[in-house]
C-alpha cells in the first residue's frame, strides 16, 4: 500500500489526536473562551494601544517626547 | 510646562500589571518544574521498558496538560497592558523588548506548540524515543519562552547595550549580546527557572503524599516521591547558588534595592546579613534618625561578603545612597540623589533642546544638546523625581518578602532531603506527619515563589527602566477609573480561572493515575 504523505499524515495524526481527547476537550473549551475573552471582548473594548490614536511615526515620536518632556520638572 | 501624572493612576496601573503577573506566574512556574520532571519519569520508562513508569509519567503530563492550558496566553495580557497602561515606556523601550520577544514567540511558542502535540497525541502512534524526545523539546521550549521574558526583564533592571536615540524617542539595540548575556539576564534566568523547579518537585511530593494519606496509589506515590524530592533538592541547592549570584548582582546594579532587602539605612563595613528581624513601624523616612528594627538576629559580616565578595567591605545604606558622598567600588566618590536629579533634568532639557533644535534646522545646537543628553543619559530617570526620598522603595514589603522566600527556601530543602533519605530507605510510607508537611508545603511554595518576584520588582521601585524611566514617567495618561475597571474585570477573569484549574486538577487528582490516557 502507498504510504500516505507526510502532510496527510500529520493531519490525520491531529485529528486522532483531537478525536480520542476527553478531559483534553475541556481544557480546549476553556482556551477557547479564554481566547475569545481576550481578542474580541478585552483588547479591542478595553486594552487599545494608547499610541494607536496617532497617525503615523512621526506623531507618536512627538507625542512621546512631548509626555516625557512635559512630565519632568524643568525649572 | 510642568504637567503632573495622578499618582492615583500611577498605583493602580502598578497594581493591574501586578496582579497580571501574580496570576500568571502561578501557573509558569509549575509548567517549568512538572515537565522537567515528568520527561525525567519518561526516560526512565525508555530506560527500563517498565509500564509503570509509562503510567507514571502519564499521569504527571496530564497534570502539566491541566496547568498549561489553563495559563497558557495569560502572559498575554501583560503585553496588552504594555500597549495601553504603559505607552510611554512600551515606545521608550521597543527595540530592545521587540528582539528577545519576537524570538520568544517564533522560536520557542512554535517548539513548544509542535512538540507539546506529539507529548499528549504520540503515545503509541510515534516511536518511544521520538516521543521522548518530543517531551524534553516540549519543556525545552517552555524554558526558553522562559529565557526571552527574563532576558527582557533584566534589561529593565540593568538598561546594557543600547542607545538612546532622541530622534526616535526609543532605546535601541546596539549589542544584541550584552542584553542577552547580561549577568543579571543570566542570573535571573536560572535562578527564576529553578525556582519553578522546586515548585514543581514540592508539587509532585505533596500530590503524591496526599495519595498516601488516603492510601491510594501507593506505589505510584512513593515512586514520584522519589523523583520528585531528589530532582526538588538539587534544584534547590542550585537555587541557593543562583540566589547568590543574583544577591551579588543586586548589589552591583540595584544596590538600593539591596539596601531595602536588609532594610540597611547606615552603610557600614563588615556589614552583618539580617537573619530574621522585626522592623519598626515607627521609622517613616530615612532621614528620622529613628531606629529601623525592634529587634534583629544578624549574621556577623556576611552581608558584605554576599554584596562585595569581601568580609570587611563597605556596604552602602539608604541614607548613604541617597546623601553620596562615600567611595564606590571604582574609587569614585558616589553622587548624591539630588546630584544625579540634576544630570537627569539636564538630559531632559537636552532632549527637548534638541527636538527643538532639529525643527528649527539648527544642526549646531542639535549637536550641543546631544552631547549634553549623552553625557547625561544614565541618569534620564532622576529628572522625574521630585523628592529624594522617592528613591526609597517600600522597604517593609521588600525586607519581609525577601526573607519568606529565604527561610521558606532553607526549608524546601530540609523538607527534600528528610524526604529523600527516607523514600531511598523505604520508610517514608509510615510517616504520616511528614506527608501532610508535604502536602502543606503546597501553597508554601507557591507563596515563596511569588515573595521572590515582590523582591525583584517592588525593591526597585520606582523604576519601570533602572536610572532611566521611573513608572511616572513610564505610565500612560489614561482615567483613573479605566484602569480600576480592568483591573476588577482582570481580578473576576483570573479568579474564575483559577477555581476552573484547580476544579480540573483536584478531580484529575481525585481519578488517580490509573486514567491517564488523554
Amino acid at each position: 500500500m502507498k504510504k500516505k504523505s507526510v502532510p496527510i499524515r500529520v493531519f490525520h495524526f491531529y485529528m486522532e489526536g483531537f478525536r480520542s481527547m476527553t478531559l483534553g476537550k475541556t481544557l480546549w473549551l476553556i482556551i477557547l473562551i479564554k481566547l475569545f475573552i481576550m481578542f474580541c471582548v478585552l483588547k479591542p473594548f478595553f486594552f487599545p494601544r494608547h499610541l494607536g490614536q496617532f497617525r503615523g511615526e512621526s506623531e507618536k515620536q512627538e507625542y512621546v517626547s512631548d509626555e516625557l518632556i512635559q512630565r519632568a520638572i524643568i525649572p | 510646562m510642568i504637567e503632573n501624572i495622578d499618582t492615583s493612576l500611577i498605583d493602580w496601573s502598578r497594581a493591574q500589571f501586578a496582579l497580571t503577573a501574580i496570576y500568571h506566574w502561578l501557573f509558569v512556574p509549575l509548567t517549568l518544574g512538572l515537565g522537567i520532571i515528568q520527561a525525567i519519569m519518561e526516560t526512565i520508562y525508555y530506560k527500563t521498558g517498565k509500564e509503570f513508569w509509562k503510567t507514571t509519567a502519564q499521569f504527571w503530563m496530564k497534570i502539566f496538560g491541566i496547568n498549561f492550558a489553563i495559563g497558557v496566553a495569560t502572559g498575554l495580557i501583560l503585553e496588552f497592558e504594555f500597549g495601553t497602561n504603559w505607552s510611554n515606556y512600551s515606545w521608550f523601550v521597543g527595540d530592545i523588548f521587540g528582539a528577545p520577544l519576537a524570538i520568544e514567540g517564533v522560536v520557542a511558542f512554535f517548539m513548544e506548540a509542535t512538540f507539546i502535540a506529539v507529548m499528549f497525541f504520540g503515545w503509541g502512534k510515534v516511536s518511544k524515543g521520538f516521543h521522548l524526545a518530543s517531551t524534553w523539546l516540549t519543556i525545552g521550549g517552555a524554558t526558553l519562552s522562559a529565557l526571552w521574558i527574563l532576558v527582557a526583564n533584566a534589561w529593565m533592571q540593568y538598561p546594557a547595550g543600547m542607545t538612546f536615540n532622541p530622534d526616535s524617542v526609543r532605546n535601541e539595540m546596539s549589542d544584541f549580546w550584552a542584553v542577552a548575556l547580561s549577568p543579571v539576564a543570566i542570573n535571573k534566568f536560572l535562578h527564576t527557572v529553578l525556582s519553578g523547579w522546586i515548585v514543581g518537585g514540592v508539587v509532585v511530593t505533596g500530590i503524591s503524599c496526599w495519595y498516601l494519606l488516603k492510601k491510594k496509589h501507593v506505589e505510584f506515590a512513593l515512586a514520584s516521591i522519589k523523583v520528585g524530592a531528589i530532582f526538588g533538592l538539587a534544584a534547590s541547592l542550585l537555587t541557593v547558588w543562583t540566589g547568590d549570584g543574583s544577591a551579588y548582582q543586586v548589589a552591583q546594579k540595584q544596590p538600593m534595592k539591596l539596601a531595602a532587602m536588609e532594610a540597611l539605612y547606615q552603610g557600614e563595613s563588615s556589614a552583618g546579613l539580617v537573619g530574621v528581624g522585626v522592623l519598626n513601624p515607627a521609622k517613616t523616612g530615612y532621614n528620622d534618625n529613628v531606629e529601623p528594627f525592634l529587634f534583629k538576629i544578624e549574621l556577623p559580616k556576611m552581608l558584605s561578603y554576599f554584596a562585595e565578595r569581601d568580609l570587611n567591605a563597605y556596604v552602602p545604606g539608604i541614607t548613604n545612597l541617597i546623601e553620596g558622598g562615600y567611595q564606590t567600588d571604582d574609587g569614585k566618590t558616589a553622587l548624591s540623589a539630588q546630584e544625579k536629579i540634576e544630570k537627569g533634568k539636564l538630559a531632559i532639557q537636552a532632549l527637548a533642546d534638541y527636538r527643538q533644535a532639529k525643527k528649527d534646522k539648527n544642526e549646531t545646537s542639535a549637536a550641543e544638546a546631544r552631547t549634553v543628553l549623552d553625557d547625561n543619559f544614565a541618569y534620564f530617570g532622576y529628572g522625574y523625581i521630585k523628592n529624594p526620598a522617592d528613591l526609597v522603595p517600600p522597604v517593609g514589603l521588600t525586607f519581609y518578602s525577601f526573607r519568606v522566600m529565604v527561610i521558606l527556601g532553607g526549608f524546601f530543602i530540609l523538607l527534600f532531603i528528610v524526604a529523600a533519605i527516607l523514600s531511598y530507605k523505604n520508610t517514608f510510607g509510615g510517616k504520616r506527619w511528614l506527608q501532610w508537611v508535604c502536602l502543606w508545603s503546597i501553597p508554601l511554595v507557591y507563596i515563596a515563589s511569588q515573595a521572590g518576584w515582590v523582591v525583584a520588582e517592588v525593591g526597585r521601585q520606582p523604576w519601570a527602566i533602572q536610572d532611566i524611566l521611573p513608572t511616572s514617567a513610564a505610565v500612560s495618561r489614561l482615567a483613573t477609573s479605566s484602569v480600576q475597571l480592568t483591573f476588577f474585570l482582570f481580578l473576576a477573569l483570573f479568579t474564575v480561572l483559577l477555581i476552573a484549574e484547580l476544579g480540573i486538577m483536584i478531580k484529575t487528582i481525585k481519578k488517580g493515575p490509573a486514567s491517564s490516557e488523554e
